[in-house]
């Protein structure tokens, strides 16, 4: 006679596997958690970086990334070389430039007041400035104004964020005055943080009238800002250094600062990877832990492998039965994880008011990860529950 | 008023398998007892034969716990093996039921010569042919009696509902009807026992083995359970029982008593 073959449909071994799960669910939780831990971990690292990588390209959005600056770099016997003073209108001259702003650095300290020590200078950089430059580099006033033609030739100033901050100043109500060189200067204007130029931050802007007036400024600009349509940048880029300095078209440096920033986002990278090698070693452990715990399960379930091949079980089906239940848990574990991660990713991004991202390609490598983690770890303790003889399993109680 | 000579067995089996016992498992129509017999008539082959078995445990000194046994157990005979500790009943047991195999001699399960079979084989045999009932129920204790009877056909890849359906009936058969949506926790030993039996038999196995399965029970209850395992003879299934109690085994038509590895007497006798 002929007998059909033993055989476990899916849905039974998926049964098993669950069951076995179920009959000790601390243990379960438990081990879960070693995973889970490491999976959690692996998704905030990627989560975080991808959210602040997505606040760093809403802001570049925001900001634009077609302002590109003129400094000026060195002579060829290595001094500091200068713009000349007409440079700035010399640029604007380009045809596709749609604004142009300019700083130009004034050798002046800034003071809360007269009284203060002149050591104290706070690591201030005045500047000179053009009215045109708060449009050109994106930037916005927190409090009161910025400068305008009027008040260029005034001793008015506008504070960049940091600035005020060290200077104790948050009204900018015309009330208050700070000390430059040896004149006290209303502050008309508190900046936003400008993220394209952070060294505004801590600079305090002056009209350039005022400051070649009072304050020994040459008149030549430190750095000059350009914006033009996106599809220019690049051909602005050719001429500018010829446009800026005629005389010395190699004395000049030009620069796009959006690169800058987009560049911090992807230094961060390093980071990334350093802190993602370290919850692929959480997950290892996690899969120790699976291991383990499916090491005693085998232990302690002899008599049961012994029944189950004493009902027809093949060595397959109690490998199976074992690898699944391995599986089933590490599973749990990264399904846990990655909501644990995901919950945290999207906590400190809000917290942080980012956007929150967490790549797809993320949780399909955690999933992944988990199932392969499973896998090995329930190869050794299935492989064991699979060789006991049915007599050794059941004559074990 | 049946049963109580070996010869008168081996010629009624030829119409007891018309008994659930006999039908094949596989056959979706095995719900209800089939007419249809297996084999022919007139030469009913053994459920299970052994000729000149051998089985030594290694280890110092090796233990020769069967030498050279002979038993042959005709389709729906009951019969009892007896004898001390270490004597090797649990051993022929094993070796009956396929979960060992013998280091010399020949086993037939239905007249197939297990010598040449795989693991996936075996398994097979087990998953149709033989049904367990051990000492210690081995029950699930957080599935339903129910789910641990229909656990006997998991290997026999029958789908769930049906394998349930199968279970419920085989629980009213052991008359358990009523308790089927206990866990194991709930019933009394007996019960469980009635449980561990309706799970070897729910496959409609040809050959039910059982290993002291009065052992952990009080005296009234494991007359019980002796009852049933007469009463599932009477219905056409073999059934060995292994036990060392007098009591029990005096019930039994036919008595294997071993001794030493070896099988001293073998007779039928008057229950």
């Amino acid at each position: 006679m002929t007998l059909e073959p033993s055989r476990l449909r899916g849905a039974d071994l998926v049964g098993l596997a669950v069951a076995g799960m179920r009959a000790r669910p601390l243990r379960a939780v438990l081990s879960a958690l070693g995973i889970a831990v490491g999976i959690a971990a692996m998704v905030v690292v990627v989560g975080i970086s991808a959210s602040s990588r997505a606040e760093v390209e809403a802001q570049l959005e925001l900001l634009g990334t077609n302002l590109l600056t003129v400094s000026p770099g060195q002579t060829i016997t290595g001094e500091e070389a200068s713009l000349p003073p007409e440079s700035v209108d010399m640029v604007a001259r380009i045809g596709p430039v749609e604004s142009v702003g300019a700083i130009g650095e004034v050798d002046a300290n800034v003071y809360r007041s007269e009284a203060i020590d002149p050591n104290l200078s706070n690591g201030i950089t005045v500047y000179a400035t053009t009215v045109d430059l708060l449009g050109t580099v994106g930037g916005e006033v927190a409090e009161g104004r910025f400068l305008d033609e009027a008040l260029a030739a005034f001793p008015t100033t506008v504070l960049g964020s940091t600035t005020a901050e060290r200077l104790g100043i948050t009204v900018a109500d015309g009330s208050v005055a700070v000390r430059i060189g040896d004149e006290d200067f209303t502050v008309v204007g508190v900046l936003e943080p400008v993220p394209l130029v952070p060294e505004l931050d801590a600079g305090a802007l002056v009209g350039w009238p005022v400051a070649e007036a009072e304050l020994g400024f040459d008149g030549a600009p430190t750095t000059i800002f350009e914006r033009s349509p996106d599809a220019t940048v690049a051909a602005v880029r050719e001429v500018l250094p010829a446009t800026a300095n005629p005389e010395a078209p190699q004395e000049t440096v030009v620069s796009r600062p959006s690169d800058a920033l987009a560049a911090k986002a992807a230094t961060d990278r390093t980071l990334t990877t350093l802190l993602l090698s370290l919850g692929g070693v959480a997950l290892l452990v996690g899969g120790i832990g699976v291991a383990n715990t499916m090491v005693i399960a085998v232990l302690e379930r002899r008599s049961e492998i012994g029944l189950r091949r004493s009902l027809g079980a093949t060595r397959g089906h109690i490998r199976g039965q074992f690898l699944a239940e391995s599986m089933l848990l590490a599973g749990l574990g990264g399904v846990g994880g990655a909501a644990i991660g995901g919950a945290a990713t999207a906590g400190f991004a809000l917290w942080q008011g980012w956007p929150v991202s967490i790549p797809l390609w993320a949780l399909a490598l955690s999933a992944a990860a988990t199932i392969a983690v499973g896998a090995v770890a329930g190869v050794y303790p299935a492989s064991k529950a699979a060789r006991y003889s049915p007599t050794v399993a059941l004559s074990a109680y | 008023m049946d049963d109580q000579i070996n010869t008168a067995v081996q010629v009624r089996t030829g119409d007891e398998r018309a008994g659930p016992g006999a039908a094949r498992p596989s056959d979706p129509s095995d719900a209800s007892p089939s007419p249809e017999p297996e084999l022919p008539q007139d030469d009913p082959v053994s459920v299970v034969e052994l000729a000149g078995v051998d089985r030594t445990y290694p280890g110092k000194p090796p233990v020769a716990a069967l030498r050279g046994v002979d038993l042959a157990v005709r389709p729906g005979e009951l019969l009892a093996v007896v004898g001390p500790s270490g004597s090797g009943k649990s051993t022929l047991l094993n070796i009956a039921g396929t979960l060992d195999r013998a280091d010399a001699g020949t086993v037939r399960i239905d007249g197939r010569d297990l010598s040449d079979c795989s693991d996936r084989q075996l398994a097979s045999i087990r998953a149709h042919r033989i049904g367990f009932v051990f000492q210690q129920f081995f029950l699930a204790p957080g599935a339903s009696a129910l789910d641990n009877v229909a656990d006997g056909l998991l290997y026999t890849g029958r789908p769930k509902r049906e394998r349930r359906e199968a279970a419920s009936r085989t629980l009213e058969r052991v008359g358990l009807g009523d308790r089927a949506h206990h866990k194991p926790g709930e019933l009394s030993g007996g019960q469980r026992q009635r449980v561990a039996i309706a799970r070897a038999l729910v496959g409609d196995p040809g050959l039910l083995l059982t290993d002291e399965p009065t052992g952990a029970l009080d005296s009234a209850t494991g007359e019980a359970i002796v009852e049933l395992l007469v009463d599932l003879h009477r219905g056409g299934t073999a059934v060995i029982v292994i036990t060392h109690d007098a009591q029990v085994a005096a019930a039994m038509p036919r008595r294997v008593l071993m001794r030493d590895g070896r099988i001293e007497s073998d007779e039928a006798v008057r229950g």
